[in-house]
Protein backbone atom coordinates (compact mmCIF):
# COMPACT_ATOMS: atom_id res chain seq x y z
CA UNK A 1 0.00 0.00 0.00
CA UNK A 2 1.66 3.18 -1.15
CA UNK A 3 1.36 6.54 1.27
CA UNK A 4 -1.14 7.88 -0.57
CA UNK A 5 -3.34 4.91 -0.76
CA UNK A 6 -2.71 5.04 3.43
CA UNK A 7 -3.03 8.64 3.92
CA UNK A 8 -6.85 8.20 1.50
CA UNK A 9 -7.96 4.92 3.75
CA UNK A 10 -6.90 6.76 7.45
CA UNK A 11 -8.05 10.03 6.36
CA UNK A 12 -11.77 8.42 4.83
CA UNK A 13 -12.18 6.30 8.36
CA UNK A 14 -11.70 9.19 10.78
CA UNK A 15 -13.97 11.31 8.85
CA UNK A 16 -16.62 8.38 8.75
CA UNK A 17 -16.23 8.02 12.48
CA UNK A 18 -16.05 11.50 13.12
CA UNK A 19 -19.41 11.83 11.17
CA UNK A 20 -20.98 9.17 13.36
CA UNK A 21 -20.00 10.92 16.42
CA UNK A 22 -21.26 14.14 14.96
CA UNK A 23 -24.76 13.15 14.84
CA UNK A 24 -24.96 11.23 18.36
CA UNK A 25 -23.17 13.95 20.90
CA UNK A 26 -25.29 15.23 23.16
CA UNK A 27 -24.13 19.05 23.26
CA UNK A 28 -24.36 20.99 19.91
CA UNK A 29 -20.94 22.89 20.45
CA UNK A 30 -19.31 19.72 20.65
CA UNK A 31 -20.97 18.71 17.25
CA UNK A 32 -20.37 21.75 15.61
CA UNK A 33 -16.53 21.57 16.38
CA UNK A 34 -16.76 17.83 15.51
CA UNK A 35 -18.38 19.32 11.85
CA UNK A 36 -14.89 20.96 11.76
CA UNK A 37 -13.00 18.03 12.04
CA UNK A 38 -14.93 16.10 9.38
CA UNK A 39 -14.28 19.26 6.83
CA UNK A 40 -10.39 18.85 7.82
CA UNK A 41 -10.78 15.55 6.94
CA UNK A 42 -12.51 15.95 3.49
CA UNK A 43 -9.63 19.07 2.80
CA UNK A 44 -7.06 16.36 2.81
CA UNK A 45 -9.04 14.05 0.75
CA UNK A 46 -9.41 16.49 -1.73
CA UNK A 47 -5.66 17.63 -1.32
CA UNK A 48 -5.26 13.79 -2.32
CA UNK A 49 -7.19 14.28 -5.46
CA UNK A 50 -4.58 17.33 -6.48
CA UNK A 51 -7.58 19.87 -6.15
CA UNK A 52 -5.25 22.16 -3.81
CA UNK A 53 -7.52 25.31 -4.38
CA UNK A 54 -11.03 24.06 -3.38
CA UNK A 55 -9.74 22.11 -0.26
CA UNK A 56 -8.20 25.56 1.26
CA UNK A 57 -10.85 27.54 0.32
CA UNK A 58 -13.08 24.62 2.24
CA UNK A 59 -10.44 25.08 4.97
CA UNK A 60 -10.95 28.48 5.13
CA UNK A 61 -13.81 29.63 4.14
CA UNK A 62 -15.36 26.72 5.65
CA UNK A 63 -13.78 25.85 8.38
CA UNK A 64 -12.86 29.84 9.33
CA UNK A 65 -15.83 31.65 8.24
CA UNK A 66 -19.14 29.88 8.16
CA UNK A 67 -18.17 27.24 11.16
CA UNK A 68 -17.40 29.97 13.47
CA UNK A 69 -21.06 31.78 12.61
CA UNK A 70 -22.17 28.47 13.69
CA UNK A 71 -20.00 28.28 16.77
CA UNK A 72 -21.24 32.33 17.29
CA UNK A 73 -24.82 31.38 16.94
CA UNK A 74 -24.80 28.00 19.19
CA UNK A 75 -22.80 29.41 21.83
CA UNK A 76 -25.22 32.37 22.44
CA UNK A 77 -28.43 30.49 22.20
CA UNK A 78 -29.77 29.20 24.92
CA UNK A 79 -30.45 25.51 24.18
CA UNK A 80 -32.70 23.12 26.62
CA UNK A 81 -30.65 19.92 25.82
CA UNK A 82 -33.14 17.42 27.36
CA UNK A 83 -35.84 18.54 25.64
CA UNK A 84 -33.61 18.27 22.72
CA UNK A 85 -32.79 14.87 23.00
CA UNK A 86 -36.54 13.49 23.92
CA UNK A 87 -37.58 10.99 21.70
CA UNK A 88 -33.83 10.22 20.52
CA UNK A 89 -34.47 6.25 21.21
CA UNK A 90 -37.86 6.28 19.01
CA UNK A 91 -36.49 8.36 15.96
CA UNK A 92 -32.65 5.86 16.69
CA UNK A 93 -35.12 3.05 16.07
CA UNK A 94 -36.34 5.04 12.08
CA UNK A 95 -33.54 6.85 10.91
CA UNK A 96 -30.77 4.77 11.30
CA UNK A 97 -32.86 1.61 9.19
CA UNK A 98 -33.39 3.93 6.57
CA UNK A 99 -29.80 5.11 6.37
CA UNK A 100 -28.68 2.04 6.56
CA UNK A 101 -30.69 0.65 4.06
CA UNK A 102 -29.95 3.65 1.84
CA UNK A 103 -25.92 3.15 2.07
CA UNK A 104 -25.99 -0.15 1.41
CA UNK A 105 -27.74 0.65 -1.49
CA UNK A 106 -26.04 2.88 -2.88
CA UNK A 107 -22.77 1.23 -2.17
CA UNK A 108 -24.26 -2.25 -3.27
CA UNK A 109 -24.38 0.27 -6.55
CA UNK A 110 -21.47 2.09 -6.50
CA UNK A 111 -19.12 -1.19 -6.01
CA UNK A 112 -19.89 -2.44 -9.38
CA UNK A 113 -17.51 -2.90 -12.20
CA UNK A 114 -18.68 0.47 -14.21
CA UNK A 115 -17.06 2.48 -11.35
CA UNK A 116 -13.91 1.02 -11.19
CA UNK A 117 -11.78 3.73 -12.58
CA UNK A 118 -8.09 4.01 -12.23
CA UNK A 119 -6.99 7.75 -11.78
CA UNK A 120 -5.21 9.40 -14.42
CA UNK A 121 -1.16 9.60 -14.16
CA UNK A 122 0.41 12.44 -11.35
CA UNK A 123 0.38 15.57 -12.83
CA UNK A 124 4.04 17.14 -14.40
CA UNK A 125 5.85 19.32 -12.14
CA UNK A 126 5.21 23.03 -12.43
CA UNK A 127 1.06 22.11 -12.98
CA UNK A 128 -0.71 24.32 -11.61
CA UNK A 129 -4.79 23.70 -10.31
CA UNK A 130 -5.35 27.63 -9.73
CA UNK A 131 -4.01 28.51 -13.15
CA UNK A 132 -6.19 26.04 -14.46
CA UNK A 133 -9.47 26.40 -12.34
CA UNK A 134 -8.91 30.60 -13.09
CA UNK A 135 -8.57 30.23 -16.36
CA UNK A 136 -11.96 28.83 -16.71
CA UNK A 137 -13.51 30.50 -13.55
CA UNK A 138 -12.91 34.17 -15.55
CA UNK A 139 -14.26 32.98 -19.51
CA UNK A 140 -16.33 29.77 -19.68
CA UNK A 141 -17.86 30.31 -16.51
CA UNK A 142 -17.92 34.56 -16.25
CA UNK A 143 -21.19 35.30 -15.84
CA UNK A 144 -22.21 32.28 -13.49
CA UNK A 145 -18.64 33.71 -11.55
CA UNK A 146 -20.55 37.43 -11.50
CA UNK A 147 -23.87 35.71 -10.55
CA UNK A 148 -22.32 34.01 -7.24
CA UNK A 149 -20.89 37.26 -5.92
CA UNK A 150 -24.35 39.07 -6.38
CA UNK A 151 -26.11 35.76 -4.51
CA UNK A 152 -23.85 36.42 -1.72
CA UNK A 153 -24.66 40.49 -1.32
CA UNK A 154 -28.29 39.13 -1.18
CA UNK A 155 -27.38 37.04 1.58
CA UNK A 156 -25.40 39.57 3.31
CA UNK A 157 -28.58 42.52 3.07
CA UNK A 158 -31.18 39.51 3.91
CA UNK A 159 -28.73 38.21 7.21
CA UNK A 160 -28.62 41.66 8.27
CA UNK A 161 -32.57 42.75 7.72
CA UNK A 162 -33.55 39.77 9.70
CA UNK A 163 -31.50 39.89 13.27
CA UNK A 164 -31.64 43.60 12.51
CA UNK A 165 -33.80 44.87 15.59
CA UNK A 166 -34.46 48.88 15.88
CA UNK A 167 -35.41 49.20 19.83
CA UNK A 168 -36.99 52.14 20.47
CA UNK A 169 -35.46 54.82 23.29
CA UNK A 170 -32.18 54.78 21.67
CA UNK A 171 -30.35 57.91 21.28
CA UNK A 172 -28.62 57.55 17.79
CA UNK A 173 -27.45 59.95 15.40
CA UNK A 174 -29.36 61.62 12.03
CA UNK A 175 -26.89 62.19 9.36
CA UNK A 176 -28.98 64.10 7.03
CA UNK A 177 -30.45 66.36 10.14
CA UNK A 178 -26.80 66.86 10.84
CA UNK A 179 -26.18 67.90 6.86
CA UNK A 180 -29.33 70.22 6.96
CA UNK A 181 -28.23 72.23 9.69
CA UNK A 182 -27.59 76.22 8.77
CA UNK A 183 -25.10 78.23 10.35
CA UNK A 184 -27.55 80.40 11.42
CA UNK A 185 -28.89 77.91 13.52
CA UNK A 186 -25.83 77.04 15.91
CA UNK A 187 -23.85 80.25 15.88
CA UNK A 188 -24.89 83.51 17.39
CA UNK A 189 -22.90 86.44 17.41
CA UNK A 190 -23.25 88.72 20.49
CA UNK A 191 -21.67 92.23 19.90
CA UNK A 192 -21.25 93.97 23.70
CA UNK A 193 -18.59 96.73 24.81
CA UNK A 194 -15.25 95.94 26.07
CA UNK A 195 -15.11 96.15 29.46
CA UNK A 196 -12.39 98.81 30.61
CA UNK A 197 -10.15 97.67 33.20
CA UNK A 198 -10.76 98.69 36.98
CA UNK B 1 -3.77 3.96 -6.99
CA UNK B 2 -7.12 4.32 -5.20
CA UNK B 3 -10.25 3.48 -7.57
CA UNK B 4 -13.07 6.31 -8.07
CA UNK B 5 -15.47 3.97 -6.36
CA UNK B 6 -13.88 4.29 -2.78
CA UNK B 7 -14.40 8.04 -3.51
CA UNK B 8 -18.24 7.66 -4.04
CA UNK B 9 -18.84 4.51 -1.11
CA UNK B 10 -16.85 7.12 0.88
CA UNK B 11 -19.43 10.05 0.09
CA UNK B 12 -22.23 7.63 -0.18
CA UNK B 13 -21.57 6.52 3.63
CA UNK B 14 -21.45 10.56 5.02
CA UNK B 15 -24.65 11.12 2.73
CA UNK B 16 -26.50 8.46 4.75
CA UNK B 17 -25.12 9.14 8.30
CA UNK B 18 -26.26 13.00 7.49
CA UNK B 19 -29.99 11.40 6.61
CA UNK B 20 -29.50 9.46 9.66
CA UNK B 21 -28.73 12.54 11.53
CA UNK B 22 -31.66 14.52 10.34
CA UNK B 23 -33.72 11.58 11.85
CA UNK B 24 -32.29 11.66 15.41
CA UNK B 25 -31.65 14.97 15.95
CA UNK B 26 -35.12 16.33 14.38
CA UNK B 27 -36.34 18.66 16.90
CA UNK B 28 -32.78 20.93 17.58
CA UNK B 29 -32.72 23.21 14.71
CA UNK B 30 -29.07 23.82 14.74
CA UNK B 31 -28.14 19.86 14.31
CA UNK B 32 -30.09 19.85 11.49
CA UNK B 33 -28.46 22.73 9.88
CA UNK B 34 -25.42 20.79 10.51
CA UNK B 35 -26.47 17.57 8.99
CA UNK B 36 -27.40 19.91 5.91
CA UNK B 37 -23.43 20.87 5.93
CA UNK B 38 -22.35 17.73 5.89
CA UNK B 39 -24.81 16.47 3.07
CA UNK B 40 -23.04 19.20 0.79
CA UNK B 41 -19.57 17.91 2.21
CA UNK B 42 -20.60 14.81 0.51
CA UNK B 43 -21.37 15.99 -2.53
CA UNK B 44 -18.71 18.21 -3.28
CA UNK B 45 -16.21 15.17 -2.38
CA UNK B 46 -18.53 13.33 -5.30
CA UNK B 47 -17.93 16.16 -7.94
CA UNK B 48 -14.28 16.55 -7.12
CA UNK B 49 -14.15 12.74 -7.23
CA UNK B 50 -15.59 12.83 -10.87
CA UNK B 51 -13.75 15.82 -11.49
CA UNK B 52 -10.34 14.11 -11.10
CA UNK B 53 -10.54 10.92 -12.53
CA UNK B 54 -12.70 12.21 -15.74
CA UNK B 55 -10.43 14.90 -16.20
CA UNK B 56 -13.21 17.87 -16.50
CA UNK B 57 -12.71 21.03 -14.70
CA UNK B 58 -16.73 21.57 -14.72
CA UNK B 59 -16.53 19.69 -11.63
CA UNK B 60 -14.67 21.73 -9.74
CA UNK B 61 -16.15 24.73 -10.92
CA UNK B 62 -19.41 23.47 -9.78
CA UNK B 63 -17.95 22.86 -6.19
CA UNK B 64 -17.05 26.49 -6.39
CA UNK B 65 -20.30 27.72 -6.95
CA UNK B 66 -22.04 24.84 -4.52
CA UNK B 67 -19.36 26.13 -1.57
CA UNK B 68 -20.60 29.86 -2.23
CA UNK B 69 -24.49 29.24 -2.26
CA UNK B 70 -24.47 26.94 1.11
CA UNK B 71 -22.13 29.94 2.68
CA UNK B 72 -25.35 32.24 2.15
CA UNK B 73 -27.50 29.46 3.01
CA UNK B 74 -25.80 29.27 6.30
CA UNK B 75 -25.69 32.86 6.86
CA UNK B 76 -29.06 33.04 6.22
CA UNK B 77 -30.75 29.94 7.46
CA UNK B 78 -28.38 31.07 11.00
CA UNK B 79 -30.44 34.33 10.87
CA UNK B 80 -33.65 32.99 10.65
CA UNK B 81 -32.97 30.80 13.87
CA UNK B 82 -32.00 33.91 15.62
CA UNK B 83 -35.06 35.90 14.82
CA UNK B 84 -37.03 32.62 15.88
CA UNK B 85 -35.24 31.91 19.11
CA UNK B 86 -35.54 35.20 19.65
CA UNK B 87 -39.61 35.44 19.12
CA UNK B 88 -40.21 31.90 20.55
CA UNK B 89 -36.59 31.18 23.30
CA UNK B 90 -36.41 27.91 22.12
CA UNK B 91 -35.25 26.19 18.90
CA UNK B 92 -37.71 23.18 19.20
CA UNK B 93 -38.97 22.49 16.09
CA UNK B 94 -41.93 21.21 17.48
CA UNK B 95 -43.03 24.56 19.10
CA UNK B 96 -42.85 25.75 14.96
CA UNK B 97 -46.79 25.27 14.74
CA UNK B 98 -48.44 28.25 14.05
CA UNK B 99 -48.52 27.93 10.60
CA UNK B 100 -50.85 24.78 11.12
CA UNK B 101 -54.05 26.00 9.68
Amino acid sequence: MTFTAFLFYFFAVLQVFVAISLITVKNPVHSVLLLVVTFFCGSVLWMLLEMEFLSIVLVLVYVGAVMVLFLFVVMMLDINLTEMRAGFVRYFAIGVPIALALAGLMVWVLDGKLFQVEGPPPRPEGYSNVDELGSVLYTDYFYSFELAAVVLLVAMVAAITLTFRRRPGTRRQDPAQQIKVRREERVRLVKMKSESRS
Amino acid sequence: MIPLSHYLILSAILFSIAIAGIFLNRKNLVLILVCIELMLLAVNTNFIAFSHYLGDLAGQVFVFFILTVAAAEAAIGLAILITVFRNRRSINIDDLDELKG
